[in-house]
């Protein structure tokens, strides 16, 4: 069975260029917008420095977002193209999707517990926000168990899919169960002497997200072209 | 393909399905037998208070339902992968999605089954009053089962072909059926006490709007799964 995709072609391994500096200028960006965000915004009324949270919790819980509707473009393009790399940059944005999402709900935790006095409450917008993360635990581990390439990116294309279908479904579900999230921030909602600090915020957590998706694709290139070399080997010594 | 082929393909996958299980029995009692053991451990966790027993009545029935229910499924691919049928079974003429229908199928009626036993034995363990609405409560459990075969009959088509079917299938399924869980735990909760508040309704829609969304969504995508 030949999948058009699996030629040695390619898996001419992309080369770093200018990715190097963008890293670099990301890291950088997210330092400056730390200070920038802490030294714009005086002391909440209410909360004190304990908002100071605000900016990279809630840019973190967008980045989850983001990332999961990056794996839902992807997917929908394997499945209608069948290119590899489609698949290869699927799986990368789950997992930054997923360190984003383990961020999101522990600096909402390390702030809920001051502010809301628990670590954890059945609010709507946590409880879809944990299944959201056990979705991107499953497909993963999906990733994991299943060993040839076209079989695994095929099924975790599909479920990549039918999770993100589900995302509005589980929202909607938690939250006629039970809801007490205070409204969502966004700048139409704050103070204007937060909104920039929460802005660059997120540009900084966006570059980031684009940073890590990228050097994970280029290492799952690097995994898979190993892995041609191999095959190309085991079928009788020739170069593919 | 005319319907009448993709119906008489969908039927025979479903009998067949059928018989084989019928003939050893032993999958089904024992899977049943499974769903009432974890009744009596829900009871054990929750009571002896009568009351304290019926509060958690809905949400244990479901739980034993999901979990006996997760062990069908895989089964209902084991068979035809132990001596390599599903190979012979795709080089047959016809539709994938023929395949998924006549599994949902069999897999619908099983858990039916299972699910009528479960809850015989959960009305006398957690002393349930049955309610004058009980159609209605009869719908949602329908409506339940049918959200849970669904997908698990989905899944199970991808697990059972991995390395590690047992673990990986329910750690697929169950954040997949959070919705189906809450609204059937909760529409079965509302009915049970009487739906005071009118909130079965509500539930019930979402769990019709889950169904057709994710069976549609499951007959479309089963073609990508079953062919690797």
């Amino acid at each position: 069975m030949t999948f058009p995709s699996m030629t040695a072609r390619s898996f001419v391994v992309p080369r770093p260029g200018a990715w190097r500096w963008f890293g670099a200028f990301a890291f950088g960006f997210l330092i400056f917008t730390q200070i920038l965000a802490i030294m714009t915004s005086p002391p909440d009324r209410d909360m004190g420095d304990l908002q100071k949270i605000m900016y990279v919790h809630v840019p973190a819980a967008w980045i989850t977002f983001l990332s999961f509707f990056v794996v839902l473009l992807f997917s929908a393009r394997y499945l209608w193209k069948g290119r590899e790399k489609d698949d290869l940059l699927a799986a990368a944005a789950a997992e930054v999707g997923a360190t984003f999402n383990g961020l999101a709900l522990l600096l909402g935790m390390i702030w809920g517990r001051p502010a809301w006095g628990v670590w954890w409450t059945w609010d709507a917008r946590l409880t879809s926000t944990l299944v959201l993360f056990l979705i991107f635990i499953g497909y993963l581990a999906l990733r994991a168990f299943v060993d040839d390439a076209q079989r695994r990116a095929q099924w975790s294309a599909v479920v990549g899919a039918l999770g993100a279908i589900n995302v509005p479904i589980v929202y909607m579900s938690v939250r006629w169960w039970r809801t007490l999230h205070q409204i969502q921030s966004n700048p139409a909602s704050m103070d204007p002497a937060y909104v920039l600090g929460l802005r660059a915020n997120a540009f900084a957590f966006l570059f980031i997200m684009i940073y890590f998706i990228r050097q994970r694709y280029v290492i799952a290139c690097l995994q898979r072209a190993t892995e041609h070399a191999a095959e190309a080997v085991a079928l009788g010594g020739q170069q593919a | 393909m005319t319907w009448n082929e993709d119906w008489g393909r969908i039927r025979a996958i479903a009998r067949k399905d059928l018989i084989t299980e019928r003939r050893t029995k032993a999958g089904f009692n024992s899977v049943a037998a499974l769903g009432v053991t974890m009744l009596v451990l829900f009871g054990f966790a929750f009571g002896p208070d009568a009351q304290a027993l019926r509060d958690a009545a809905a949400g244990a029935l479901w739980l034993a339902i999901l979990f006996a229910g997760v062990l069908a499924f895989n089964r209902s691919y084991q068979v035809e992968l132990e001596s390599g049928a599903l190979d012979e079974l795709l080089q047959y003429p016809g539709a994938r999605w023929t395949i998924y229908a006549g599994k949902f199928i069999s897999n619908l009626i099983f858990v039916g089954l299972m699910l009528a036993i479960v809850v015989a034995a959960g009305i006398v363990l957690f002393q349930i009053h049955i309610p004058p609405a009980w159609p209605i409560l009869l719908a949602t459990l329908l409506l339940g089962i049918v959200g849970l075969v669904t997908l698990g009959t989905f899944y199970a088509a991808m697990a059972s072909r991995t390395r590690a079917r047992e673990v990986l299938l329910p750690l697929l399924l169950f954040p997949m059926l959070v919705p189906v869980l809450l609204a059937a735990m909760s529409a079965s909760k509302a009915l049970l006490g009487g739906d005071l508040m009118h909130e079965a309704s509500a539930w019930i829609r979402l769990l019709i709007g889950y169904d057709v969304i994710f069976l549609v969504a499951a007959l479309l995508a089963f073609e990508h799964v079953i062919e690797v």
